[in-house]
């Protein structure tokens, strides 16, 4: 398959760690705005998969193409996320002793080189979208709270809107309903369901009943490669899978 | 623009600190030269030039409350940066000496006349006039801070291992200045300054005029640090001491960041050091010594870390504390010391500024109303 008209493109990547394997081979392809939940046993990967989109792992061998051209395994974080791609960590992490909107103002889309944030003053534009975010994950209310004083699940849903701020091309999210009740599981797929077709998002779950809820493509990672792709329904009657991840 | 900037940074402390220094500028100058000797109200030349040298040493703690309380690095080496605009202004008062050395050399200084060198060193050119060791004040801590973060910072030398190399950066100084082929005087240093801009640096009006402008630089200084921090990039700042990583996948570029901060806050040390050396007429390798960073970590520790007015106010009481010990019980001082760091750290973790809050917190029923949902981020952060 050519790179040209995908927005990452991953052939043949591999990582270890003192020999261990931690990505083997793996190749993966997503279209722009496409959405894509990825699922797999512990060990499988799926965290290093990120590390080294992101920039933070460089992998030993393999390519990784950004948007068919960028090569991502030659830049630095920074550089990677003013590409357009950012990420959420398994373990919510907001600037605690700011305040919510200030988590907003930081992630917003603009200028990040020093100089240029030493003299930003906020426009008429830039306050109307961080008002827009705090609508979208129902945090208007709490703007001028410290961050450190929200719950497990506002916080969660603050990185969200830190991400939406940051308007990446491709969205990493981890986890995102690690530790969240029922209700908050559910609004965070619509949630993430509408942020889908304007941005691409890869999703690594293991909530099963969340990953339905999405009702997207599935991608099965076991030992650092892929081990099936498809519906939720199709890799779950793959005999593969319930070997080695669903359980018989 | 440049107004907004200075505009950003003030709020209510703010501006309760400008008024103080405001306030010290205009007094301690009346009280000293206009109010008569014989009066309760009078000020002896000598507790002028004390002040100052607390006042340079809260520019010092400012500077390093910048990079310690708001990026998270721990320096201790800030007194090399000290140092170093010191011994530029040094260089400066030395060359204004002429042929009034004891060896009536009117080309070098006497030390080099001692060690029979027949020429000045290429390094010592320009520092006959003012202007150049001013912007060498500046400029040699900047340079040497710039070249010591890009390097540390690009390979993401963090926490306690910056903190050492910081430590061997002011020791490796300390060992160098002390060579008399350095040309900077060796363990003797730099002394016996006659002049000033042409006016006798003893004189009662030149050692007022050095407090103010010591005053002066204190307060613009804070203005600027008050500004950086109130800034967007201040929350940078503040966010990427608590998260490095995440700002960095949001796209900040955090070792340039963290490079202006700390270049920043070295220029600062250097003008403290320039200051310091005409007040108190002497700059010599000692003020390398890694005791001296480490007791500029202590004012900032005492006075509250990150509120950058606490470092000011850490500086100069804790320097009160040692002035009046070291005259009356000189042997005890390096135990006060050490046992107010411990204390500090196990009962004011926010110094003296954070008592307040610290005290409010306490009072029953108050943390509950004020945060909510304080619990999960106290057991994260445990």
């Amino acid at each position: 398959m050519s790179a040209e008209s995908t927005l990452l493109y991953l052939d043949g990547v591999s990582v270890s760690f003192d020999g261990f394997k931690a990505l083997n081979s793996l190749s993966l392809v997503m279209m722009p705005g496409e959405m894509r939940a990825i699922i797999g046993p512990n060990g499988a990967g799926k965290t290093t998969m990120m590390d080294v989109i992101t920039g933070k792992t460089r992998p030993d061998t393999g390519t990784i193409l950004f948007e068919g051209d960028t090569d991502l395994t030659r830049l630095r974080e920074a550089a990677i996320a003013n590409l357009g791609i950012g990420r959420k960590f398994q373990r919510p992490t907001v600037f605690e002793p700011h305040t919510v909107w200030d988590n907003l103002e930081l992630a917003l889309k603009a200028p990040r080189r020093p100089l240029k944030t030493l003299t930003y003053a906020i426009s008429r534009d830039d306050r109307s979208r961080i008002e827009e975010i705090l609508d979208i994950t129902r945090l208007s209310a709490l703007r001028s709270r410290q961050a450190g004083s929200l719950s497990h699940g506002q916080k969660q849903w603050l990185e969200i809107g830190m991400l939406l701020a940051q308007d990446p091309k491709l969205l990493l999210v981890d986890e995102p309903v690690a530790g969240m009740t029922d209700a908050e599981t559910e609004q965070t797929a619509e949630l993430l369901c509408s942020i889908a077709g304007k941005h691409s998002v890869i999703v690594v779950e293991h909530d099963m009943s969340f990953v339905r809820a999405l009702g997207v493509k599935v991608t099965v990672l076991a030992e650092g490669s892929v081990l099936a792709e498809g519906s939720l329904d199709a890799v779950s009657a793959n005999s593969q899978v319930i070997d080695t991840y669903l359980g018989r | 623009m440049l107004l907004r900037f200075f505009l950003m940074g003030l709020d209510r402390k703010a501006g309760i600190v400008l008024a103080i220094l405001a306030f010290l500028a205009v007094v301690v100058p009346a009280m000293t030269l206009w109010v008569p000797a014989d009066s309760p109200f009078h000020l002896s030349i000598f507790t002028v030039s004390l002040l100052g040298k607390y006042l340079c040493f809260a520019l010092l703690a400012l500077a390093l409350d910048l990079v310690w309380g708001y990026c998270g690095i721990l320096s201790l080496g800030h007194a090399a940066f000290f140092a170093l605009g010191g011994y530029a202004m040094g260089m400066y008062l030395m060359r204004q000496i002429g042929p009034r050395g004891v060896y009536g050399n009117p080309l070098l200084p006497d030390f080099m006349v001692f060690l029979n060198w027949k020429e000045l060193p290429w390094y010592w050119l320009g520092f006959d006039h003012f202007w150049f060791a001013a912007l060498m004040v500046l400029v040699v801590p900047g340079a040497l801070a710039f070249a010591f973060g890009w390097f540390a910072f690009r390979s993401r030398v963090t926490g306690v291992y910056l903190s050492i190399i910081t430590q061997a950066l002011t020791f490796a100084l300390l060992l160098a200045f002390f060579r008399n082929d350095m040309g900077f005087g060796g363990n003797n240093g730099l002394t016996d300054f006659k002049d000033i801009l042409g006016y006798d640096i003893q004189a009662d009006t030149t050692r007022v005029a050095l407090f103010v402008a010591t005053v002066a630089a204190l307060a613009l200084s804070y203005m600027i640090a008050s500004g950086v921090i109130g800034s967007k990039l201040g929350k940078v700042l503040v966010a990427l001491r608590d998260a490095e990583s995440r700002v960095r996948f949001m796209g900040y570029d955090t070792e340039s960041y963290k490079l202006f901060a700390w270049t920043l806050s070295a220029c600062m040390a250097g003008v403290a050091g320039a200051l310091y050396v005409p007040q108190v007429g002497i700059i010599n390798p000692s003020e390398f010594a890694p005791a001296s960073s480490i007791e500029a970590v202590i004012w900032v520790a005492v006075g509250g870390r990150g509120t950058l007015a606490g470092a000011i106010l850490g500086a100069v009481l804790v320097n009160m504390g040692k002035s009046y010990f070291t005259g009356a019980l000189p042997e005890l001082w390096l135990f006060a010391l050490g046992g107010l760091f411990v204390a500090v750290t196990l009962f004011l973790p926010k110094g003296l500024l954070g008592l307040g809050a610290q005290l409010k917190a306490k009072l029953p029923g108050r943390k509950a109303s004020t945060l909510p949902n304080a619990q999960p981020a106290d057991q994260k952060g445990a």
